[in-house]
C-alpha cells in the first residue's frame, strides 16, 4: 500500500460577491497517494481550480472567501491541516512540498528576471544553499526537464523562450525542490499537441522517479487517458463523478460525464458534419442561481421532472472505488446510448 | 522548437533594444551631453578657475562678461562670476538629485504599497496623495521654507516632501495592473512573501516608467529650488545657488543684463536637458515606440 499525501474532507468555498453569497465549491473529498495521478475534470466555472488553490491557501482572505472542510497534508507520519496553518509556514510548505503549475506558461515567469535566476531564486527561497550550488541545481533541472543547453538558457529571458520551453522552465521550478505533490493546473492547455504530449511524458517520467502525487487539472479526456490514474469530474463545484480513470473513460456512469466523452472530436470521425459530435445543450449554471436537485437536470437528455429537480443526488458507490452522482444511473445503465 | 539565438540571449538589456532607440533621440542624446558637460564642469571646474567664489574685489565691480580674467564677468561686490555659477551649479544639482532620490523613495514605497495592498489601505494612501497634490506646490514650499533653517538638506527635504506624489500614482497604478498577472500568483505559489513579491517580483517590471518620472523629477527640483532661493527663502547667501544669484540680479536687470541671463541660461540648460533626457527614457523604455 502507498503512502497517502493528501486528503481532503468536505471542502466547501463561498465567494463573496456584490449579489451575495456564491457558493462554488460544495464539500469535494477527495485523496491523492503518493505515486498516484488524480485527475480533475470539468468545464470551465466548475470549481477545478478554485478547489486547488483553496488546498493551497491562496484564495482572497476570508471576507471575500470562506472555505470550509479539512485539507490534511500528511508528510512522514505527521500529518499537517493546511487550513489551520499559521501563514508562515504554510509559506515553507509552497513550493517546497507542494508545487503548482500553472495553464499560462507565458505570463507565469516574471518577464524581467533571467529564468536561471527564477530558478534559483525559488531553491534558495527554501533550501540555505550558496548560489554556486543553487545555480548546478538550476542546471541539473533545466537538463532533465528537457532543454538543450541549459547553461546558455539560465542567461535567457522568458520572452526569448518558446511556450513549451517556458513550461518546462515552469515546470523546473515547480520540480526543483522534489515536492510532494504537484499541482498542474490545466498545464498543456495553451501548448500545442505535440508539446503537449512532450510535457505529459515528463512529468510521468519523474513521477516514476521520484513517486510525487500529482493533481491534475484539466478538461481534456485525452490529457486524462493519457496520464491520469484516477479521475474525479465536477460540475457546478460538486464532484459528480470519480474513480479509476480508466474505468471512467470506459464506462462513464453519470450522464454529465457521457456527455462531456461524446463531445470529444475523435480522429475516426474526420471528415463527418459538425451534426454528429455530440454536444451538451446549454451552459454550465451560473453559481449564484444554482438549479434545484441536481445541478446538471436542466441539461441532462435524461431528465425526468418530480426526481432529479427535487434534491441533490448523494454522491453512491457504483461499485466500490466508483462513485457518482445520479438517480438515474442504475436505470440508465442498461439504455445508455 | 524554436530557440532564441545566442547572441541576443546574452545581451544583458543595457545594450539592447532600449539603448539603441534613446541613441536615435537626438534631443536626449545632447541633453545627456549637456548634463554630463555641466556635472563634469560643476565638479571639477571651479580650482580651474583664477579666483573662487567668494573673493572679492571692488575693483573689478560690475565687470562684464568676457573682461580682464573674469571669463563671465563679475557681480555687485566684484566677485567671479563663473566661479560662482560652478559652485553653485554644484548646490541646485546636488539638491535636484538628491530631491530626487529621496522623493523617489517615498512615492515607490507608498505607491508600492497602495498598488499592491489595494482595499482600504490602498484607498487611504492614495487619498493621502491627493491631499498633498491638492496643496499649490509652491505656497507649501514657501510656508515650509519660511518656518525651518534654509540649510541644503533641509531645502532638499522640503523639496522632496511636496513631489513624492506624482510617482507614488504612477507606481500604484502600474502595480495595480501587474499584481494580476499570472507570475504573482506564480510567486505566491513557489512560496514568496509579499515584500519580495512586491520589492523583487513586481518593482522591476514598474521600472521604466519610475526611471521616466524620476528623470522629470530632477528637472522639476531644480526648478523649484531656484524658485525659492530666487525669493529668498532658500539656499542663502554667501554658499551660491542658480536661484539667489537671480535674485541678486534683478536689481541690476537694466545695468548689468549679464548677472540675470548667465544663471539664467545655467537653469534653462539644466531643467530642459533633464527634460529631453526624460523624454527619451520615455520613448527608449517603451518597447510599442518600435514599430512606429
Amino acid at each position: 500500500m502507498t503512502a497517502r499525501r493528501l486528503t481532503v474532507t468536505d471542502l466547501s468555498v463561498t465567494f463573496r460577491t456584490p449579489d451575495g453569497q456564491v457558493p462554488v465549491v460544495h464539500g469535494a473529498s477527495f485523496a491523492l497517494d503518493a505515486g498516484e495521478t488524480l485527475a480533475v475534470v470539468g468545464e470551465s466555472g466548475s470549481g477545478k481550480s478554485v478547489t486547488s488553490l483553496a488546498v493551497m491557501r491562496l484564495l482572497p482572505a476570508p471576507p471575500r472567501a470562506q472555505i470550509s472542510g479539512k485539507v490534511t497534508f500528511h508528510r512522514q507520519g505527521r500529518d499537517l491541516d493546511l487550513l489551520e496553518l499559521p501563514e508562515r509556514q504554510m509559506r515553507r510548505v509552497r513550493g517546497d512540498r507542494i508545487a503548482m503549475i500553472f495553464q499560462e506558461p507565458l505570463t507565469s515567469l516574471n518577464p524581467v528576471h533571467r529564468v536561471g535566476q527564477q530558478i534559483m531564486e525559488s531553491i534558495r527561497c527554501h533550501r540555505s544553499v550558496s548560489s554556486e550550488d543553487a545555480r548546478r541545481q538550476a542546471i541539473e533541472m533545466l537538463d532533465r526537464v528537457g532543454i538543450t543547453e541549459p547553461e546558455a538558457r539560465l542567461m535567457a529571458y522568458p520572452h526569448e523562450l518558446s511556450g513549451g520551453m517556458r513550461q518546462r522552465v515552469m515546470i523546473a521550478i515547480a520540480l526543483a525542490l522534489e515536492p510532494d505533490i504537484l499541482i498542474a493546473d490545466e498545464p498543456t492547455t495553451a501548448l500545442d499537441v505535440t508539446v503537449q504530449a512532450q510535457i505529459l511524458d515528463l512529468l510521468r517520467d519523474i513521477q516514476n522517479e521520484n513517486g510525487m502525487a500529482i493533481l491534475f487539472i484539466t478538461h481534456n479526456f485525452g490529457v486524462v487517458a493519457e496520464i491520469a490514474d484516477r479521475a474525479m469530474v465536477m460540475y457546478s463545484g460538486r464532484v459528480v463523478e470519480a474513480g479509476r480513470a480508466e474505468e471512467i473513460l470506459t464506462r462513464p456512469l453519470m450522464p454529465y460525464t457521457a456527455g462531456l466523452m461524446r463531445s470529444v472530436p475523435r480522429i475516426e470521425d474526420a471528415g463527418r458534419s459538425e451534426q454528429d459530435l455530440g454536444t451538451i445543450e446549454g451552459f454550465v449554471p451560473d453559481p449564484a442561481r444554482m438549479p434545484s436537485g441536481c445541478a446538471f437536470h436542466p441539461r441532462c437528455r435524461h431528465f425526468e421532472g418530480g426526481l432529479c429537480d427535487v434534491e441533490v443526488p448523494p454522491l453512491e458507490d457504483a461499485v466500490p472505488g466508483h462513485s457518482l452522482r445520479c438517480l438515474r444511473w442504475r436505470s440508465l445503465e442498461g439504455a445508455r446510448g | 522548437m524554436s530557440l532564441a539565438d545566442d547572441k541576443t540571449a546574452a545581451l544583458p538589456w543595457w545594450q539592447g533594444r532600449a539603448i539603441r532607440r534613446f541613441a536615435r533621440h537626438r534631443l536626449a542624446v545632447t541633453g545627456t551631453v549637456m548634463i554630463v558637460l555641466l556635472t563634469l564642469a560643476c565638479v571639477f571646474g571651479p580650482p580651474l578657475l583664477p579666483f573662487d567664489e567668494l573673493h572679492i574685489d571692488l575693483r573689478a565691480r560690475f565687470s562684464p562678461p568676457l573682461t580682464g580674467d573674469h571669463y563671465l564677468g563679475t557681480d555687485p561686490l566684484g566677485r567671479d562670476i563663473a566661479a560662482r555659477l560652478l559652485m553653485a551649479g554644484r548646490v541646485s544639482l546636488l539638491v535636484g538629485f538628491a530631491a530626487m532620490l529621496l522623493s523617489t523613495f517615498i512615492g515607490v514605497v507608498i505607491g508600492i504599497i497602495a498598488g499592491y495592498r489595494g482595499g482600504w489601505i490602498g484607498t487611504a494612501l492614495m487619498r493621502f496623495t491627493d491631499s498633498f497634490l491638492c496643496f499649490p506646490q509652491i505656497f507649501l514650499l514657501l510656508a515650509l521654507a519660511a518656518f525651518i533653517k534654509p540649510d541644503p538638506l533641509m531645502i532638499t527635504i522640503i523639496i522632496a516632501a511636496t513631489s513624492w506624489m506624482e510617482i507614488a500614482r504612477i507606481v500604484a497604478a502600474e502595480i495595480r495592473s501587474l499584481r494580476e498577472r499570472d507570475f504573482v500568483l506564480a510567486a505566491r505559489m513557489s512560496g514568496a512573501s509579499h515584500v519580495w513579491i512586491m520589492f523583487r517580483e513586481l518593482l522591476p517590471n514598474a521600472i521604466g516608467a519610475i526611471i521616466v518620472a524620476a528623470t522629470l523629477t530632477v528637472a522639476r527640483a531644480i526648478l523649484i529650488e531656484a524658485y525659492i532661493s530666487f525669493l529668498g527663502y532658500g539656499i542663502q547667501p554667501p554658499l551660491p545657488s542658480w536661484g539667489n544669484m537671480l535674485n541678486n540680479a534683478q536689481q541690476y536687470l537694466a545695468s548689468a543684463p549679464w548677472l540675470a541671463i548667465i544663471p539664467g541660461i545655467a537653469i534653462t540648460l539644466a531643467v530642459t536637458s533633464f527634460n529631453f533626457i526624460g523624454d527619451g527614457l520615455r520613448d527608449a523604455l517603451d518597447a510599442r515606440s518600435d514599430l512606429k
